[in-house]
């Protein structure tokens, strides 16, 4: 008997053709998601949305400059706050904690490790939060500033660069930091000009996933950063809007013309998404150049 | 110049990977280790150049002389050890990041030694001379490291070794991932380094000992937990033709078969 | 002899001077110095100027400052929230008798939502690994794995957005249609809602959300499964069904658990995509799916509330955020549970 029983093949048809309708049930919200906003968000896609802020506007026209140069102020200095921390614990785990034999500093590194899975997991309202307490608690409640809403996105970076940036440094080979040291080299100086520069690609994809994770973030902003409709420049004082928050308050603040304050949100949620795409993208792209580049060389010897 | 190692010991946490070696070796020569796996050659190699030290938990203890300095005195630095004592490894490891050149120079630029662009061009030129490379990348000094053969690589390593005129070059069985042809060429260079370098190379093969060395140790081991020993050393033609001891005479013979 | 301890190898060199004497000897070619040459013998010839490793330094205060953010966290939560513990109806939100009477039904809502979400986004999730890693092997495989990430990558106010535009509308019929024909099963009880914003929808969006989490650790849990298992099971005649039931998924099970465990912990504390699309009725406790009247879940009443709080109310939702902080802690404790437990065997 060269068949299986009836039984068996009908099962088996039936698993497989489960299977594939979970692939396309998958796919289905992500092309809904991607085309509503795109018919939705292009309609207001205009010069004035990129060159206006929403000061004195009160039904149609515009725009969410102010939100745009928010979103980029807020989240620079977020990655300027969230890197150094980030990538020195991914160092010191990887390099200075890993060659040690002291049980005093592999303690100590376990729990850096434990904190860090526990920070990755708090949610993003809970680091608004956190911030909104510290300024209640020093500056007084009433304390709102784009530079409050960098450091509640810097939390959420932390966790997420430091995970990926230890994995990119772990997979620098020993071999090439034995050479380093064999010539002679300081431990820094090995880090500095052999670890760091070839784990660059890998580092820099970490950073740009980091930023594309805190770009969409809404609540910890809503919380210090607040919402207001014109241009503010000034990071340490003064309410500050970004594109997430503008999304959120033209939806939940509507004026008299409904219409008009959906079509400014779907744009900057256009905008926004555009914007994550292309963080990831790059990041694809900076990895994937890095492997062809080492599948020339291969290709070479 | 003439390394002298008096009662060395080393160690990986609990396990003995060295027992109490002496041995004195010559300079400008090649002096090749030999013996079987893990009977704790390349940990002695290691302890000439203090980078055996890098490994958590790895202990030392005994003298290494070169001429009358030794390298374990208290005040003596590892680190600065290293950058007298060249080491070229198993697998060619150029540093992926830089070109040809940066990696003859990689010795300076890491320590944070600055030469000057007529100094670095000499050193380049004079390191990859004497590695032999120089006539087959002059036109490409530029072009990264990672793109040579993987025997061009290795000599780029043992001019990245040679750049910094170390006292001792140490080689960890600097043929073993290369094709013959390739280990051809390292042979010949060891024999013109010998004329002004002090070589110690490992090696698995015996008949490269024979080729290159002038000088041959065999090193064994009584049992995993005991540490390698030296049984036997001498010039490489006694050693191969007329061993004292019976277990260099056994090991030379299996292999030869 | 003296054993000398190398494990912790300080680092001295000198920084900032590189010594001369090497300097001036890297130039020299004809023939190597020899250490009695470079450095007079007698002298400490190995030593160079110590200086302390400004990267050492800067990484491990980096190391401290990560430590110390989580109690940070911990403590200036305390702090703002410990008064709403002495609330009363006269100054908590919605008029709670207590912060714990206000915070119940919410952690409910919470639980309710996030473990509706799992539901669906487990099986589909787990699904969709499979049918990447197993079924459509190659280019195709991969792009759908891509595709599914980049839903990862839509900020949360899209999905809310979405939700409430897209998906809430388009379910009132089914709703309806549920509520009719099986209005006997208890969580299609009542009448339904008119505007689609139920705790389902909500549910549905998270689902949607937490998908990417569910089937990318899934990928890697199935793809760690040894190819000789699979090809194994194959040798024996397994169908595929077969072969997946029997060794895939057995032995992908604590890697799978973890991914699921991850995503309840995301779905937890997601805010703003449930704030925009759940409308939310305070003090509930039910499981009614299509209801008018839902619970709220704790992160998106924190953020619908906390733009009109004062006083003392602002306290409460701050210890709500640390509540919240807790549940979701003791979610991914587990999940490291698992995690530890799965790869305990092979370390």
């Amino acid at each position: 008997m060269l068949h299986i029983a009836k039984r068996r093949t009908v099962a088996d048809r039936v698993f497989t053709g489960g299977l594939i309708a979970c692939g396309v049930l998958a796919i289905v919200p992500l092309i809904s998601v991607v085309w509503t906003t795109l018919s939705r968000g292009s309609e207001r896609l205009d010069i004035d949305f990129f060159t206006q802020s929403m000061r004195g506007i009160t039904g149609a026209g515009g725009g969410a400059l102010h939100a745009i140069m928010g979103t980029l102020l807020i989240t620079a200095s977020a990655t300027l706050i969230a890197v150094p921390i980030a990538f020195g614990t991914a160092l010191w785990l990887t390099e200075y904690a890993a060659s040690t034999t002291s049980p005093a500093v592999k303690a100590l590194a376990r729990t850096v490790r434990g904190v860090i899975d526990v920070l990755a997991g708090i949610p993003s309202i809970v680091a608004g939060l956190f911030m909104y307490a510290v300024i209640a608690l020093t500056l007084g409640p009433g304390y709102r500033s784009g530079f409050a809403g960098a450091v509640a996105l810097a939390l959420i970076m932390i966790p997420v660069v430091e995970r990926s940036g230890e994995e990119v440094l772990a997979r620098v080979p020993a071999e090439l930091k034995e050479a380093g040291l064999a010539l002679g080299a300081p431990q820094w100086s090995v880090i500095l000009r052999v670890v760091l520069p070839t784990a660059l690609p890998g580092l820099v994809s970490a950073l740009l996933l980091g930023i594309s994770r805190i770009i969409g973030e809404t609540a910890p902003l809503l919380l210090v950063a607040g919402f207001t409709d014109s241009m503010n420049y000034n990071l340490s004082a003064g309410r500050m809007i970004s594109l997430p928050v503008y999304v959120y308050s033209q939806w939940q603040n509507k004026g008299v013309d409904a219409q008009a304050y959906d079509a400014r949100a779907w744009s900057a949620a256009l905008v926004l998404l555009a914007g994550v795409l292309l963080l990831h993208g790059l990041a694809g792209l900076v990895i994937r150049l890095q492997r062809q580049n080492r599948q020339v060389r291969r290709a070479r010897r | 110049m003439t390394i002298k190692i008096e009662n060395l010991n080393a160690y990986y946490g609990a396990l003995q990977a060295v027992a109490d070696v002496s041995l004195t070796i010559q300079e400008c020569a090649v002096t090749a280790l030999i013996g079987a796996s893990g009977c704790g050659k390349s940990t002695l190699l290691r302890c000439i150049n203090r980078m055996h030290e890098i490994i958590p938990g790895a202990l030392v203890s005994g003298v290494v002389r070169l001429n009358e300095t030794n390298l374990y005195e208290p005040q003596a630095d590892p680190v600065a050890v290293r950058a007298r004592v060249g080491m070229v490894f198993q697998r060619p490891n150029p540093f992926p990041t830089m070109s040809i050149a940066e990696n003859v120079l990689a010795g300076f630029r890491l320590r944070g030694e600055r030469l000057s662009k007529t100094e670095s061009q000499e050193t380049v030129e004079h390191a990859l001379s004497a590695a032999n490379l120089w006539s087959e990348v002059k036109d490409r000094l530029k072009s990264p490291g990672t793109g040579l053969s993987g025997g061009q690589q290795q000599r780029l390593c043992i001019a990245r070794a040679l750049a910094s005129r170390p006292d001792v070059l140490l080689m960890d069985e600097p043929c073993s991932a290369l094709d013959p042809a390739s280990t051809g060429a390292i042979e010949e260079l060891l024999g013109e380094l010998r004329l002004a370098h002090t070589v110690v190379i490992v090696t698995h093969n015996l008949s490269q000992a024979m080729r290159v060395a002038d000088q041959v140790a065999f090193m064994a081991t009584t049992s995993a937990a005991n540490g390698g020993h030296l049984v036997e050393y001498g010039s490489s033609t006694q050693m191969f033709d007329h061993p004292a001891q019976s277990a260099t005479q056994d090991y030379i013979a299996g292999r030869f078969g | 002899m003296p054993l000398k301890q190398f494990g912790r190898e300080l680092l001295v060199i000198d920084v900032l001077a590189p010594s001369d004497t090497v300097r001036s000897s890297g130039a020299r070619h004809e023939n190597a110095p020899h250490l009695s040459e470079v450095y007079p013998p007698g002298a400490p010839q190995l030593r160079q100027a110590s200086h302390r490793d400004v990267l050492r330094i800067f990484s491990v205060v980096a190391a401290v400052v990560t430590l110390l953010l989580l109690g940070g966290v911990v403590v200036f939560l305390a702090i703002e929230g410990a008064p709403a513990l002495a609330g009363t109806s006269e100054n908590l939100p919605a008029g709670a008798s207590s912060i714990w009477a206000l915070a119940g039904p919410l952690l409910f809502g919470s639980l309710w939502a996030s473990a509706l979400a799992i539901a669906v986004a487990a099986p589909l999730g787990i699904g969709v690994a499979l049918f990447s890693v197993l079924v459509m092997r190659g280019a195709l495989g991969r792009w759908l794995g891509t595709a599914i990430d980049v839903l990862a990558a839509v900020p949360s106010v899209v999905y809310g957005l979405w939700g409430l535009m897209v998906v809430a509308p388009q379910t009132v019929r089914i709703y309806n249609w549920l509520a009719t024909h099986l209005g006997w099963i208890p969580f299609f009880a009542g009448q339904p809602s008119t505007t689609g914003r139920t705790i389902c929808t909500a549910a549905l969006v998270l689902a949607i959300m937490i998908l990417p989490i569910v089937s990318s650790v899934s990928r890697e849990a199935i793809r760690l499964v040894p190819s000789s298992s699979i090809e194994g099971a194959q040798a024996l005649g397994a169908t595929r069904q077969e072969m997946i039931r029997r060794v895939v998924l057995p032995e992908a099970r604590s890697g799978i658990m973890a991914g699921i465990m991850l995503a309840l912990g995301r779905a937890l504390g997601e805010t703003m995509a449930v704030a925009m699309v759940l409308s939310a009725t305070p003090f509930l406790v039910s499981f009614r799916l299509l209801s008018s009247q839902n619970p709220g879940t704790v992160a998106a009443y924190i953020a619908q509330n906390y733009p009109e709080a004062h006083g003392l109310e602002v306290n409460a939702l701050v210890w709500l955020g640390l509540l919240l902080f807790a549940v979701t802690f003791v979610v991914s404790f587990f999940a490291r549970l698992v995690v530890r437990r799965s790869s305990g065997g092979s370390r």
